[in-house]
């Protein structure tokens, strides 16, 4: 089998052409390893070479963003590689957006594998871990042997399409997709030590760092209720008896929409609920109760609205992924907007 | 100062003898007549069958309701399951042997919607604690036309009598290990250990109606009020499941008996930090039952004089709305908290892993993201009905494929993402 | 999904019994409801008190949806 063929791009600092008054050179193409690529290809042996270098001044590529972009791809793309590795930029934080910058590129732009490396405080690390693979670094290029036996072995993996484990065991930056391992330790144990640590005011490390939510803006109020077209959703699950669309009891990989025109009761016979996560009785007696069908027809009938809404749309929150939940609903939003609905009441269990 | 000691016989292989049950040289002799004799006294359960499952071997266990250590109290008051198969005294108190190592395991046509699936070998083996147990599977059929709630509660009391009576066998048998659990009022343990932080345990018992239910000393969770236990109770069987849907993380009564969480502060106790106390709390359907029963956790930890807490949440969903509430009051009153809980992260990982958050809740311990997949090569064997798996939390339609593979969600596993850190599974 | 709903253009009001959720989410118009398993129901009461509560929650809805707002807000049924 041939060698692994990584181009590798690196600043003129770690070309050793010079510092700060040197951070203005273009970018240039040298073949082979040039600095850190000497410390990879020894740890990769047979396996794996930099088949030629990128270098370019960190000035250079973030004044001429664009350009150095076009200008550097072209190179990667002239060598064919396997793998382009940026960096490692420990804690030079033009260097690490530059690095994040290209590999992003080179990810998108060559569909081949990326990996750049770098503190965890390089500006470039918030920037792009999540949308390439970072190997935390130390701050100074001191940490280059570390760094190098994290990144060449993840290195290797990724050009080989291996899976890839959690953060934690291949080095990486969380980078918010969530990899299950296993631990040496079981959980309650993992507990007592993290709650040992607290109490110590010693350092500890969270398993999962709570998220933040978005936030949209609120709608302008129904201005005249009374000719207003009122649409139902729901995520308790309800759908007709025998659930025919066979919407799973957790972790949903679909939606339903159902006809409920001359419909004025949801009715035990014909309505249940699909959801796995509460007790059914009182849904299945009477989905009314999950669904206000009953109450919505007598209000269309007194005119207090002007006409519930033909379809309904369910879905089973218990264990459904927030993504597949949220896409749902932007996509039947869509076509409840095209019928010229008004307004939602969206009820949950 | 209260004292358990835990005679541990160690089960290293389950038998079935034409003879009356026995344990003898680490087997478990196990009479299926005796067992079925058990199960049929209820009326309402209309047939029973046992089966072995030993670690290693090519079987399925699915669906699963619950799982149970056999244990007996030999010295003591109260016996083992109070409110169930005992009266009510209060355990946790005097000698308790135990088949370490041995499981009843029950199944049967489902109840509800979801139930657990336990491999003995295989990938999927690596994702429940019940593969490494010697499993006694006792398979029961309710009588037609049982209603799912009397359904439920026939199999759980018939699957609590079985360990009973297998627990029973060990009641003269001289124990391979003695462990020993010392608990000191909370005026006592403030003078011996007065340089260590208190720590309590708050666990929060799954508590939603049917299949979703925790029972205390008998009493349905759900109708509690905060309160505190000691920790060596549970060991005895104070607490039991009443639920497995979305099985990878509740509680069987196995879990229960064995709480990690317990086992694992104990183990510092008098050492790195002073177990002061355990606080149960439930995690109800109604708003202010969670409101409630969140600010009585918080004002028992503090009537503790806690220094710190570990938290465990049983399910998904709004109870992380409880685990939350929990955490952030809890805090509020200047006292520490590690939270226990697992992820429904997509199956692609990338989807919010909580249904509730807050910034106060900074030390969390996972136990992994439900929602991964996992394929199930067949069993030469299948204890209870593989049909179901297409309704089970973590299936779907149509996920056996020709070659009788299985693909699910690793939440219909039973344990895999346990919340009381019982697994070893975790993701970051 | 509520907000994905807001985000297209259309008023929604959430009913739910886990208010903080909603609000944790981003909800902008919440109203609570009885419980989980039966948000707008209670079988605890006859079908036409049941009845009763549902109108009254599903009104509040209504006037939630009437009701301009900068902020996230809990709009209380009175029962």
């Amino acid at each position: 089998m041939s060698k692994i063929r990584v181009v590798q791009y690196i600043n003129q600092f770690f070309a050793q052409i010079g510092g700060e008054e040197k951070a203005d050179i273009p970018a240039e193409l040298r073949e082979g390893p040039v600095g850190p690529g000497l410390a990879f290809n020894q740890a990769w042996g047979e396996e794996a070479e930099v088949v030629a270098t990128i270098i370019c001044g960190d000035s250079y590529f973030n004044e001429n963003l664009e350009k150095a972009q076009a200008e550097v791809l072209e190179m990667v793309k002239s060598q064919n590689p396997d793998l382009f590795i940026a960096g490692p930029a420990f804690n030079a934080g033009r260097y690490g957006v530059a690095c994040g910058t290209i590999a992003k590129a080179v990810q998108d732009n060559l569909n081949i594998p990326v990996l750049t490396g770098m503190y965890a405080e390089n500006p470039g690390a918030d920037m792009f871990k999540k949308d390439v693979y970072i190997v935390s670094t130390k701050n100074s290029a001191a940490g280059m042997r570390d760094a190098v036996k994290t990144m060449a072995p993840f290195a290797l993996k990724l050009a080989k399409h291996e899976a890839i484990g959690a953060s934690c065991e291949e080095g990486y930056m969380p980078n918010g997709i969530r990899v299950n391992l296993f631990e040496k330790e079981r959980g309650s144990a993992r507990a007592v030590k993290m709650l040992l640590a607290k109490l110590n005011n010693k350092p500890y490390t969270t398993e999962f760092p709570m998220p933040s939510f978005d936030r949209v803006a609120p709608n302008p109020a129904v201005k005249d209720m009374a000719h207003a077209t009122v649409a139902l959703c729901t995520s308790g699950g309800i759908v007709p008896h025998g659930n025919p669309d066979h919407i799973e009891s957790s972790s949903a990989s679909k939606y339903g929409e159902y006809d409920i025109e001359g419909v004025m009761d949801l009715t035990a016979e014909n309505w249940e609920t699909a959801h796995g996560g509460y007790d059914p009785v009182y849904a299945n007696e009477d989905a009314d109760r999950v669904l206000p069908v009953d109450i919505l027809r007598e209000m269309e009938k007194s005119g207090r609205i002007g006409k519930l809404h033909r379809y309904f749309y369910t879905t089973v929150g218990n264990g459904t992924a927030v993504a597949s939940s949220k896409a749902f609903a932007a996509e039947y939003a869509q076509k409840l907007k095209a019928d010229g609905v008004d307004c939602v009441i969206m009820t949950s269990t | 100062m209260k004292k358990l000691e835990l005679g541990n016989i160690l089960i290293h292989d389950v038998q079935f003898s034409n003879e009356g049950s026995k344990v003898e040289n680490g087997v478990l002799y196990v009479n299926k007549e005796e067992i079925c004799k058990i199960a049929l006294e209820d009326e309402n359960i209309a047939s029973c069958e046992v089966f072995l499952a030993r670690p290693g071997e090519s079987v399925r266990i699915t669906p699963v309701k619950d799982v149970i250590e056999p244990r007996v109290k030999v010295e003591g008051k109260g016996g083992i399951f109070p409110g169930w198969i005992a009266k009510v005294d209060t355990v946790g108190e005097g000698r308790t042997h135990v088949l370490k190592g041995a499981a009843v395991v029950t199944t049967g046509k489902i109840v509800g919607f979801q139930e657990g699936i336990i491999d003995m070998s295989g990938p999927g083996a690596d994702y429940t604690p019940f593969s490494k147990t010697n499993n006694v599977v006792v398979k029961m059929e309710p009588v037609e036309g049982l209603k799912q709630h009397e359904h439920e509660y026939a199999l759980r009391i018939a699957g609590f009598k079985i360990a009973c009576f297998l627990g029973e066998l060990g009641r003269n048998v001289t124990p391979d290990e003695v462990k020993t659990y010392e608990f000191d009022n909370i005026v006592e343990s403030a003078a011996k250990y007065p340089n260590l932080p208190r720590v309590a345990y708050v666990q929060m018992l799954q508590s939603q109606g049917l299949l979703h239910d925790t029972y205390v000393y008998g009493v349905d969770a759900k109708k509690t009020l905060t309160t505190i236990i000691t920790p060596t109770e549970v060991m005895d069987g104070a607490i039991v499941s009443g639920n497995c849907v979305s099985s990878c993380d509740k509680n069987p009564t196995y879990v229960h008996m064995n709480n990690p969480v317990v086992t694992d502060l104990f183990e510092q106790h008098g050492k790195t930090l002073n177990f002061v106390g355990m606080i149960i709390t439930n995690e109800n359907v109604y708003l202010a039952d969670k409101e409630r029963s969140s600010n009585w956790s918080a004002k028992l930890a503090k009537y503790l004089g806690c220094d710190g807490v570990i938290i465990s949440q049983e399910g998904f969903g709004n109870p992380d709305t409880d685990l939350i509430m929990n955490t952030k009051k809890i805090e509020a009153e200047g006292i520490k908290t590690v939270i226990i809980t697992d992820e429904y992260a997509g199956r692609d990982g990338k989807s919010q892993s909580l249904a509730d958050a807050d910034p106060s809740a900074d030390a969390v311990v996972t136990g992994g993201n439900a929602n991964q997949v996992i394929v199930l090569p067949p069993m030469e064997t299948v204890y209870g009905h593989l049909e179901f798996v297409d309704t089970i939390a973590g299936g779907s339609a149509n996920n056996i494929d020709a070659h009788g593979n299985i693909t699910v969600e690793i939440q219909a596993i039973t344990g895999a993402t346990n919340e009381t850190g019982f697994n070893y599974l975790s993701a970051r | 999904m509520v907000k994905e709903i807001e985000r297209a253009g259309l008023p929604v009001v959430h009913i739910c019994t886990v208010t903080p959720i909603s609000m944790t989410v981003g909800a902008n118009r919440i109203v609570p409801a009885i419980a989980i398993p039966h948000p707008l129901g209670n079988p605890a009461l006859t079908m036409e008190e049941e009845k009763v509560i549902r109108r009254k929650i599903v009104e509040t809805a209504l006037e939630a949806l009437e009701t301009e707002v900068d902020d996230q807000t809990i709009f209380d049924v009175k029962y």
